[in-house]
């Protein structure tokens, strides 16, 4: 018998996606994006000068990301300020952004993305990492592609798409695993792989095709935010 | 939504770029292919993979002729030569000053470049720490951006107040060939510097019209994306005496 989803949903399926540039004033670029209860927003500052100075590189740019959880995001409050987790979800995510950016042309210079979970529903880091992308466009910094995230789970033995938190915790069977994805959106160059549990190697690239197919309506979704901008200022 | 394909919006295409003749815009993100085909030629912001030209940053991509080139719509002020702009003098230093002016470096600007014969050791006495200018971008370089301060409305600003818009509504406020700009000028009597990093300076004989330029050019920041803007400024002028 195939895994019943607590949502209803189909294996396949995506919570319903929301994207929204330009939601924080004072930013360079900013976005909003959300996975269902998920919602994750992000903000870029910069170009601007780095210190410490040691820190600089004087060949290109440096991307700093900081990723974490609002206190109010979760059921159980979240103790503010950085954890063990939240450094290393800002390090992926670092990580995960940096292949699609180009950043020789400031040298010296720091870009700061901070993402702010403002709804937590399990899937986080990957709702980060869209807004993120889409906020970094906004901010006019010199990029490759755009970036597109979503998770991979494995419920018993069947795959599913986009996580969400009582999935997370599913323990029939031979429980659950998740695994956050991303992509450049216009080629197959994979930037983050990240999995929590265990698969079959068979399912493997199963479960990477089944990415796939996500990355190219998210990629719509991302897309459709930034070019309607020109709509809402008429 | 208006179509930036159709290639009628030639008024609002000029006073977005400056540049004559566009036959067609789009709004792209990075990563989309704009053109494809030997034929055309990557410009700013936009590179060449294969035989595609393919957009790096996020705006209005434009051919003209055979080149794509992308117009940022948002973002931080990226210095380019030739731009002006309005800066404040950060420090002191044997050759020169150094100039804040909104971007990760400073500017710098060559003792030479003072109108009148400045002493070595009293160089406060014509720009101390603090002072605003408005200046040109002479040259960009890794090791920094130097500034010249010769030509027509460039030099020290004296009175007035300085305030600060998204840098990439610039050229929507100078307008085509300084259309609105000259438009505010001549509405208010009040004198107006505007900085490519987004600095504007406004002057006027008493604080009631300098309040009223200021609202008149938040006003366009605002609005950056409607057709006929010269229009809507003349009715906002005679709504808000």
């Amino acid at each position: 018998m195939a895994f019943k989803r607590p949502d209803g949903r189909k294996l396949e399926e995506i919570r319903p996606m929301m994207a929204k540039i330009g939601v924080v004033p004072n930013a360079d670029g900013s976005a909003i994006f959300s996975f269902g209860k998920t919602v994750a927003i992000a903000a870029v500052y910069g170009p601007r000068l780095l210190h410490p100075q040691h820190m600089q590189d004087p060949k290109s740019a440096v991307l700093r990301v900081n990723y974490d959880l609002l206190s109010f995001s979760v059921s159980d409050r979240k103790k503010p300020g950085p954890s063990r987790r939240s450094q290393e979800i800002s390090k992926v995510t670092e990580w995960a952004l940096s292949p699609a950016l180009d950043l020789k042309e400031f040298p010296n210079t720091v870009i700061d993305v901070q993402i702010y979970i403002l709804q937590a529903n399990a899937s986080t880091r990957v709702a980060g990492i869209n807004a993120a992308s889409m906020a970094l466009a906004q901010a006019g910094i010199p990029m490759k592609d755009l970036v597109c995230a979503v998770s991979v789970g494995k419920m018993d033995k069947d795959l599913v798409l986009d996580v969400n938190d009582e999935e997370e915790h599913f323990e029939d069977g031979e429980g659950a695993t998740d695994m956050a994805t991303a992509r450049l959106a216009n080629s197959d160059k994979w930037t983050l792989l990240q999995l929590d549990g265990k698969i079959q190697p068979d399912l493997y690239p199963k479960a990477l095709s089944l990415a796939d197919k996500a990355f190219a309506k998210i990629y719509e979704v991302q897309k459709k935010a930034l070019k309607s901008v020109m709509e809402e200022e008429k | 939504m208006k179509n930036f394909n159709d290639g009628n919006n030639d008024e609002n295409y000029e006073e977005f770029t400056g540049v004559a003749e566009p036959t067609s815009r789009t709004v792209v993100v990075p990563g989309e292919v704009v053109a494809s085909g030997d034929d055309f030629l990557a410009g700013e912001g936009a590179r060449k993979e294969g035989s595609n030209v393919v957009a790096s940053r996020y705006g209005l991509a434009e051919k003209v002729g055979r080149v794509v080139k992308i117009i940022p719509f948002s973002g931080a002020f990226i210095p380019r030569r030739n731009n002006v702009v309005i800066g404040r003098v950060n420090d002191i230093v044997h050759s020169g000053w150094i100039v804040d002016i909104d971007y990760a470096q400073n500017g710098f600007l060559p003792l030479m470049e003072s109108p009148r014969f400045v002493n070595k050791h009293e160089m406060d006495q014509f720009l101390a720490i603090g002072d605003v200018v408005a200046a040109k971008v002479w040259n960009v370089s890794p090791k920094g951006i130097d500034l010249a301060m010769k030509g027509k409305g460039l030099g020290k600003l004296e009175g007035g107040f300085v305030f600060r818009v998204n840098p990439s509504r610039v050229p929507r406020i100078i307008g085509r060939e300084g259309s609105m700009i000259n438009l505010i000028k001549e509405k208010t009597g009040c004198n107006v510097t505007i900085g490519q990093n987004g600095w504007v300076w406004i002057k006027g004989n008493d604080i009631d019209s300098e309040l009223r330029t200021r609202r008149a050019i938040e006003f366009i920041a605002e609005k950056v994306l409607v057709s006929g803007l010269t229009e809507k400024m003349e009715e906002w002028f005679s709504k808000n005496k």
